[in-house]
């Protein structure tokens, strides 16, 4: 498999998960939250490629399935934590929001994330394991002065940490112009960090830069600040989108799956199709027929 | 009681055993460095020996307990150091979303072995944001362990179980206490009270002036508030002769109610004293299981000594007026003794 299928493949596994979710709640067959990642799953299929899931440590948000998708491949786990099943990853205790499986992490509260993945890269540097410890945040936890307190932080000790700000330009329902003042890749620039500011879903560009990024962290030991302009398609969570059908309309022509399909040959392309609709419909079996967490 | 140490040589002479005996540790906070060595110097000379496990940091609490969650899940056991205890109100994200859910909600696959060492306690004219006893804020949060230090416990012990535990552990200090001799039972007595410390990883200890043959009342109380009501105790034997047992307990949270529960069955009243405001407050909870647990024993109502639910002013009488003192705590116990003083 070329390195553009298995990122095809990457993406449409994520997309596919995350339709299947809304579907399945839909059906009242999962309670509780999901905030799907349909439209972005170029940023994590990219950044995520360069990291190694037994050294690396990715530390996510509330927006954290196709991150995981990426990291650990364990669609199982992560469907069943969801539908709230004792294989889940974390026993049905942990829900959409907070996962943990090896060096994955993920917790729900904005820029609560960013200080302990700034202790992660402080332990490892420590430990001179050469791990790069990336973390995501969206433009919304922009907001959050616990972030800027670990860029500074993160910067004045030199740490091991690649920052993934993914802004997909809402932070909920709340457009980025009502939320975040000045320029958002200025504010990893301030405080000494390198920085980089990409605006595309190909996730071509986005390995490219991710790739740079990474090196980065990894051979100097210093940390990244890596801007990442999207869009997601689906509403923030269920039935709370209010954006303009004709914005979302204009963004779902730059789909990073059909970016990434165009370039792919059809019969492979229809293969890889193929393949995942049949893993995501055997998950979803094995998951249902998984135990009750607490029954 | 001269060759005793005090208590903040005895917290930094353990400090620099752990770091001797252990290679996982590293001491961060505000203004650690020496020659400073930190606000009330439990931290002092420790950068000059370990230059690289001392990390001083920006004021910025409310990332540094997050900075410490994320270094104990990767296997460090940091001790991260509040200058004031006021301060870890800029902390509760972490410590409630983060640092005491880590290890339920991820399934057990984790831990958070890290210390946060921090002093509480007023009557040094700081005023209302530096003398306050916030670690009734830390009693609603499952999944963390609290622990008060006072001047009579083991505190190199204390802090080094804490160090060796695999929870996250909110080890309180005191700001008078610091300054006071460690003052440890010796033989079973400290002065002319007998003593009993329970062979739990962090103790209580239980005072008695009559060799637990019972008495009026027993005293329930923790950390700074310890010298005030062993006063109040002493001066209820010298002068009413009304005998009192007071339970010191070190493990607030999971709440240590054994030593208190045998010591209520044989006095049959409880007053509980705390430096901290009474709303809420660690003597409500200990109230409430009291009375749960020790009904049949209890012939009144539990007491509460608290202080009073304000700010605490910086001018010296406006403070003393606020805290609760020694004469709280006798009118507490003469209300459920049922005796006139």
């Amino acid at each position: 498999m070329t390195l553009l299928e298995r990122q095809y493949e990457q993406m449409l596994t994520i997309r596919r998960f995350e339709e299947t979710l809304l579907r399945l709640f839909s059906e009242g067959k999962l309670t509780g939250t999901t905030h799907t990642y349909i439209g972005q799953e170029a940023d994590a299929v990219g950044v995520i490629a360069h990291l190694d899931p037994e050294r690396d440590v990715v530390f996510s948000n509330h927006r954290c399935h196709g991150h995981y998708i990426a990291f650990t491949g364990d669609l199982f786990g992560l469907l069943s934590e969801v539908m709230g099943r004792s294989t889940g990853t974390c026993g049905g205790k942990g829900g959409s929001q907070h996962l943990h499986r090896g060096n994955f992490y993920s917790n729900g509260v904005q820029g609560s994330i960013v200080p302990v993945s700034t202790g992660i890269a402080l332990a490892e540097k420590e430990k001179g394991t050469g791990a790069v410890t990336t973390v995501f945040v969206g433009d919304g936890t922009l907001g959050q002065g616990a972030l800027y307190e670990c860029l500074n932080m993160a910067s004045l000790w030199s740490l091991p940490l690649l920052v993934v700000v993914e802004n997909n330009h809402y932070a909920q329902t709340t457009p980025r112009h009502l939320a975040v003042a000045g320029d958002i890749r200025a504010r990893g620039a301030a405080f000494g960090i390198e920085t980089d500011e990409l605006d595309s879903t190909d996730v071509e560009e986005i390995h490219s830069a991710a790739q740079r990024a990474v090196d980065h962290v990894r051979t100097t030991g210093r940390p990244f600040f890596l801007v990442l302009h999207t869009y997601r398609f689906s509403p923030h969570s269920k039935g709370d989108d209010f954006r303009d059908p004709e914005e979302i309309a204009q963004r779902r022509a730059h789909d990073p799956l059909l970016v990434a399909g165009a370039r792919l040959d059809g019969d492979v392309r229809a293969r890889i199709d193929e393949a995942v609709e049949r893993l995501i419909a055997e998950t979803v079996e094995a998951a249902e027929a998984a135990p009750v967490a607490g029954a | 009681m001269s060759g005793q140490p005090r208590c903040v040589q005895v917290l930094n002479g353990a400090l620099a055993e752990i770091f001797e005996t252990r290679d996982d540790v590293i001491l961060l906070g505000e203004d650690l460095l020496d020659p400073y060595g930190g606000a009330f110097k439990v931290s002092e000379g420790l950068s000059d020996r370990w230059p690289e496990r001392v990390l001083t940091t920006p004021i910025s609490e409310a990332s540094l307990f997050g900075v410490a969650a994320g270094m104990a899940l990767r296997g460090r056991r940091p001790i991260l150091e509040i200058m004031f205890g006021d301060f870890i109100a800029l902390g509760f994200d972490q410590i409630v979303n983060g640092i005491s859910k880590f290890r339920e909600m991820f399934d057990d696959q984790v831990a958070v072995p890290l210390v946060v060492r921090t002093p509480m306690g007023g009557r040094r004219g700081y005023g209302p944001t530096h003398s306050q006893s916030l670690e009734k804020l830390l009693m609603g949060v499952p999944g963390i362990v609290v622990v008060a230090t006072s001047e009579c416990h083991d505190l190199r012990a204390l802090l080094v179980s804490a160090v060796d535990d695999d929870r996250p552990v909110f080890l309180i200090e005191n700001k008078l206490m610091y300054g006071r001799p460690n003052r440890r039972p010796v033989g079973g007595y400290l002065d002319e009270l007998r003593v009993v410390e329970t062979e739990t990883r962090y103790p209580a200890l239980t005072f008695s002036g009559s060799d637990f043959e019972g008495g009026a009342a027993t005293i329930v109380t923790y950390g700074g508030m310890l010298p005030i009501v062993l006063e109040a105790a002493t001066e209820l034997i010298l002068e009413h002769e009304v005998f009192c047992e007071v339970v010191a307990l070190s493990q607030l949270l999971p709440l240590d109610l054994e030593p208190v529960v045998e010591s209520v069955a044989r006095t049959g009243a409880c007053v509980t004293a705390e430096e901290g405001g009474l709303t809420g407050g660690v003597g409500a909870e200990i109230a409430a299981r009291v009375q749960e647990r020790s009904w049949g024993d209890l012939r009144r109502p539990v007491q509460r000594v608290a202080a009073h639910d304000g700010v605490i002013p910086a001018a010296r009488e406006l403070e003393n007026q606020a805290l609760p003192g020694v004469r709280d705590v006798i009118d507490a116990v003469a209300a459920v003794a049922g005796v006139r003083i």
